[in-house]
């Protein structure tokens, strides 16, 4: 039997939602998964924050939705220019679903640490 | 010309069958599947389901002349065979949209499965599915939130929520209680559920219950960053009760409260919802009695109907079958009713048991709960079946892990969100399942450990409500 190591002196417990109970992603994951996002029609998204601050529904918006953008590449551009721009900070993905007025997928793919 | 009263008794089938009506935009439809009694003929009898679900009686009276009958009655319009069975058939009944209050499931049941149930002509009788038509449905509250609502209030997008419902069913203290609560929570769970028989029982008291659940949501919360829910079940013995408690769950923050819907009553509900919607609340959907109602196949209420009138009544999850776990449930008709739940337009699809179309408007969708002996070796079809907009609920799955319930939310946690990540990459889930739960198990003791406890387990009976087709 193992102890569940969380505790609210241990920053490390702090989660951030979707795949945040997985190791973090790898550049060819992270790839696939901006791949579902264009597959799937939705809008790519950036956002980031200070770990410190991540408990609120608004982060920053790193520019405005790439409306439109189908270009992987071009995709993982934005969301490492804004890693370099903020290597500290919690960096999310996300697929705005302009229809359903939700995001189809939301994932932290660049981990700040936790407070 | 005016008519001449005539008293005394006529067929059914002179007044309320109508082979050439065509069905109005606004009519309320319905579908009944009809087993009659040995030699009545099939019109008849489907003349006198419409009739003695909308204006009819048994025998000719004389204010019958006093109003337009001919506009307010119920018209049986078609007949068809079932599929591989020759004892009944299937009576397709309109009804003009002025015969219900606006609003009100409960006048369109109480017409439709009204008396009709008992009528001695018949030997047994179902209602399939009802057309609400637009018009009606306009004038229904639904749900107090809906789903991309929900997903905004609780910061959850891309996955399957994840709940369990706290066992021993009965019998926990309110601290034990909250206790099973909070290990659930900080495992990774989204929500934590009472069981539906959970009310306010000598051994826990609505309030204590509460009071140290929210204690456990707000621990939970702080622990993980993560927003957190526990379904406080508001249902009871009055209405005036159901909204203290309700109002109680308010003041205290809680996020979501939860009511059981069949046993409760649907006016209690449509008042709760209602509710809801003004207080910003979340209204989780337990399905009591259900079965009652709808397992028999020749006989009662289809579970799809059942879900349409809650989706009308209102309420924001609702329990909807596993089709892999310990309840029962087709796999083609739950995915019949889990569309009914979401989506704004259905299509007639009868491989799915879905007679009519059914356009919802703008009414918010119902997110379906999978609940019921499920465990994290099912979580790929479970993904699968359900999809993103949908909560699963691993009661025993969460709460027998042999480590406790935070290991075993943490596995049911990290197996959801490697199924979604491997469906978002384009393989196959109910083919490679097991190799991608193994994979994510190498990062994750918890899930190994699930894996190992409950591999063995399967529930394979076969269903006993089918759809009807030509070979079961």
């Amino acid at each position: 039997m193992q102890d569940y190591q969380s505790s609210l002196s241990d920053p490390s417990s702090r989660k951030f939602e979707t795949f945040s109970y997985l190791p973090e992603m790898s550049p060819e994951e992270i790839r696939k998964q901006i791949e579902y996002i264009v597959s799937k029609g939705w809008n790519p998204g950036i956002e980031h924050t200070e770990p410190e601050n991540a408990g609120g529904h608004y982060w920053y918006m790193w520019k405005l939705p790439m409306f439109g953008e189908t270009d992987v590449d071009a995709i993982l551009k934005e969301v490492e220019a804004c890693h370099q721009a903020h290597p500290n900070n919690h960096v999310r993905l996300l697929g705005f679903d302009n229809f359903a007025q939700s995001a189809g997928a939301a994932m932290v793919i660049y981990r700040g640490k936790t407070v | 010309m005016a008519k001449t009263y005539d008293a005394g008794v006529k067929e059914y089938r002179e007044t309320y069958w109508m082979p050439d009506y065509t069905p109005k935009e606004t009519d309320i439809l319905a579908c009944f599947k009809v087993t009659p009694q040995d030699g009545v003929p099939r019109e008849e009898v489907a003349a006198a389901v419409a009739a003695e679900s909308s204006t009819g009686t048994w025998t000719t009276v004389w204010t019958d002349l006093l109003t337009d009958l001919d506009y307010y009655k119920g018209r049986a319009y078609a007949i068809e065979d079932v599929p591989g069975d020759d004892t009944c058939f299937y009576a397709f009944v309109a009804y003009p949209i002025d015969l219900f209050e606006e609003g009100s499931v409960v006048n369109v049941m109480t017409s439709l499965v009204g008396n009709v149930f008992g009528f001695k002509a018949l030997r047994a009788l179902r209602l399939e599915d009802i057309r609400f038509p637009l018009a009606y449905v306009m004038t229904c509250n639904g749900p107090p939130q809906g789903i991309q609502v929900e997903r905004d209030i609780l910061n959850k997008y891309g996955r399957p929520l994840l709940g369990c419902t706290i066992k021993p069913k009965l019998g926990l203290s309110a601290k034990n209680y909250g206790r099973a609560c909070y290990e659930g929570l900080r495992g990774g769970l989204d929500f934590t559920k009472d069981d539906e028989n959970v009310n306010s029982q000598p051994f826990m008291r609505w309030r204590h219950r509460f009071d140290f659940v929210m204690e456990a949501i707000q621990k939970a919360e702080a622990e993980t960053g993560e927003r957190k829910g526990h379904y406080l079940n508001v249902t009871a013995p009055t209405s005036d009760e159901m909204m203290k408690r309700a109002e109680y769950a308010k003041e205290i923050g809680a996020p979501i409260i939860m009511h059981d819907y069949i046993t409760g009553g649907w006016s209690a509900n449509t008042q709760l919802a209602q509710w809801c919607q003004d207080n910003g609340m979340l209204l989780h959907i337990h399905r009591a009695m259900h079965a009652v109602l709808d397992r028999n196949p020749h006989h009662g209420i289809h579970f799809r109907v059942l879900a349409k009138i809650l989706r009308l009544s209102g309420g924001d999850h609702l329990h909807s079958g596993t089709v892999v776990g310990k309840l029962e449930g087709d796999r083609e008709a739950t995915l019949g009713w889990i569309d009914i739940m979401r989506d704004s337009y259905i299509k007639e699809d009868r491989s799915r048991g879905i007679f009519f179309d059914q356009d919802w408007g703008a009414m918010p969708g119902v997110l379906p709960v999978a609940s019921g002996g499920i465990h994290v070796w099912h979580m790929p079809a479970l993904v699968n079946i359900f999809g993103d907009d949908s909560v699963l609920q691993f009661g025993g799955g969460t709460l027998g892990h042999p480590w406790g319930n935070a290991a075993g939310a943490a596995a049911n946690r990290v197996a959801v969100e490697a199924c979604v990540k491997a469906r978002n990459e384009g393989r196959e889930l109910e083919k490679e399942g097991k190799d991608i739960l193994t994979a994510a198990a190498k990062h994750s003791p918890e899930l190994a450990a699930a894996m190992e406890t409950w591999k063995e387990i399967k529930f394979e009976f076969d269903t006993v409500d089918k759809l009807d087709v030509s070979h079961k």
